[in-house]
């Protein structure tokens, strides 16, 4: 097995118990993250769905402003020159906030006004009514446009984290998991060859310390004998040695 | 300085023929910013599509706009900038011309989402 699919690891018990630990806790990863990317992908299709009917609504917004528009025209001449050139300060603008689903930050529009119209003036000689209609349905046009950018914003920043929560879980699933359950196949195997080692050196060991106790009982064996032998000797009296204290009488030293 | 920057509100940028432009600007969103520089562009006819590109690149690059509409017909001349733009703020959104009715199909985004939804979604 090459180190390339599996952890560069020493195989001790102590690894075993913390691939172990990592194996549950990639399984964990995996389903918490699975659980992420469903979410997401609920909130997706309901995004997708909105996004669908407010387009075909953009549709029939965008005809109703531009037929309000040739209308205003035909009435008040036509005033686009005006319009293109006097512009001045944006009454319509945007604000962004942000939602959160699933921990994705989803960026969300919001409209607001503020200024005044800068096309107060504009039709005032003619075509007036037309024109605040036209004014009204293209403000309309936008305040949809707003809400279908942050749908489309939003679908395109879950469409992101979706991938990204695929790649995840599938690297999980099909690289970590492999990859640990492989290490700690390793470590056991490397385990129960290294017992099966020491079982063997230890019997070996055993069968020296055999040997050493079985030359080590013959000498002693060889010793007793040996004592033994010089006991029996020595329980022969010895009549002729002579004895200091026996109470026998000796020779007068003659200087 | 995000925050600041979103606080301060953005811009609508639109890309349109002139009608579509006067349109919008009646709806209030045009503004010249300090450089004098607007936030629509007038599609004519004969405008050369470098011209296209270059000032929707200019509008995507803005800080100060978040949303950019551009009609159908010209998002079609400038479509590999549409789909090369890939970051979600601003959002190009795609609108229906006047003379050329929605088409859902040629929508960037909808072209993304294809094979995720049946056919019956659109009805």
């Amino acid at each position: 097995m090459s180190s390339h699919d599996r952890i560069d690891i020493f195989p001790s018990r102590m690894n075993l118990t913390i691939m172990k630990t990592r194996l549950k806790g990639a399984h964990k990863g995996h389903s918490l993250l699975k659980k992420k990317a469903d979410a997401l992908k609920m909130k997706f299709h309901s995004i997708l769905r909105k996004i669908i009917e407010a387009k075909q609504l953009m549709g029939e917004i965008m005809k109703e402003a531009a037929f309000s528009l040739a209308e205003a025209k035909f009435s008040g001449g036509d005033f686009s020159h005006v319009v293109l050139q006097n512009v001045g300060k944006a009454q319509m603008k945007v604000r962004s906030k942000t939602d959160n689903v699933a921990g994705v930050k989803l960026p969300v529009f919001e409209h607001y006004e503020d200024g005044s119209d800068s096309y107060e003036l504009t039709g005032l000689s003619r075509g007036g009514e037309q024109l605040s209609r036209l004014k009204k349905n293209y403000s309309k046009a936008v305040k949809l446009l707003v809400e279908l950018a942050s749908l489309q914003t939003s679908f395109v920043t879950l469409d992101e984290s979706i991938k990204i929560t695929n790649r995840r879980v599938n690297a999980i699933e099909h690289v970590i998991i492999p990859k640990i359950e492989r290490t700690i196949s390793y470590i056991i195997t490397e385990l129960d060859e290294g017992e099966r080692e020491e079982f063997f050196r230890l019997k070996k060991i055993q069968q020296k310390k055999e040997v050493i106790r079985e030359a080590q009982e013959k000498v002693r064996k060889d010793w007793e004998k040996e004592k033994e032998a010089r006991e029996v000797f020595s329980s022969i009296p010895s009549n002729h040695v002579p004895s200091m204290l026996d109470d026998k009488e000796d020779e007068d030293l003659l200087f | 300085n995000k925050m600041a920057a979103s606080r301060a509100g953005k811009l609508l940028a639109v890309i349109g023929d002139e009608d579509t432009c006067t349109g919008f600007l009646l709806g209030g969103i045009g503004e010249l910013n300090k450089h004098r520089q607007p936030n629509f562009m007038v599609v004519e006819k004969d405008t050369p599509t470098g011209d296209i590109e270059e000032q929707l690149r200019l509008f995507l690059s803005r800080k100060d706009i978040a949303i950019v509409l551009i009609s159908q017909s010209i998002a079609d001349v400038v479509r590999y900038v549409i789909d090369a733009h890939t970051d979600p703020i601003p959002s190009v959104l795609e609108i229906p011309s006047k003379d050329a009715p929605y088409d859902p199909s040629k929508d960037s985004i909808l072209r993304r989402a294809k094979g995720m939804f049946s056919a019956e979604d659109f009805r």
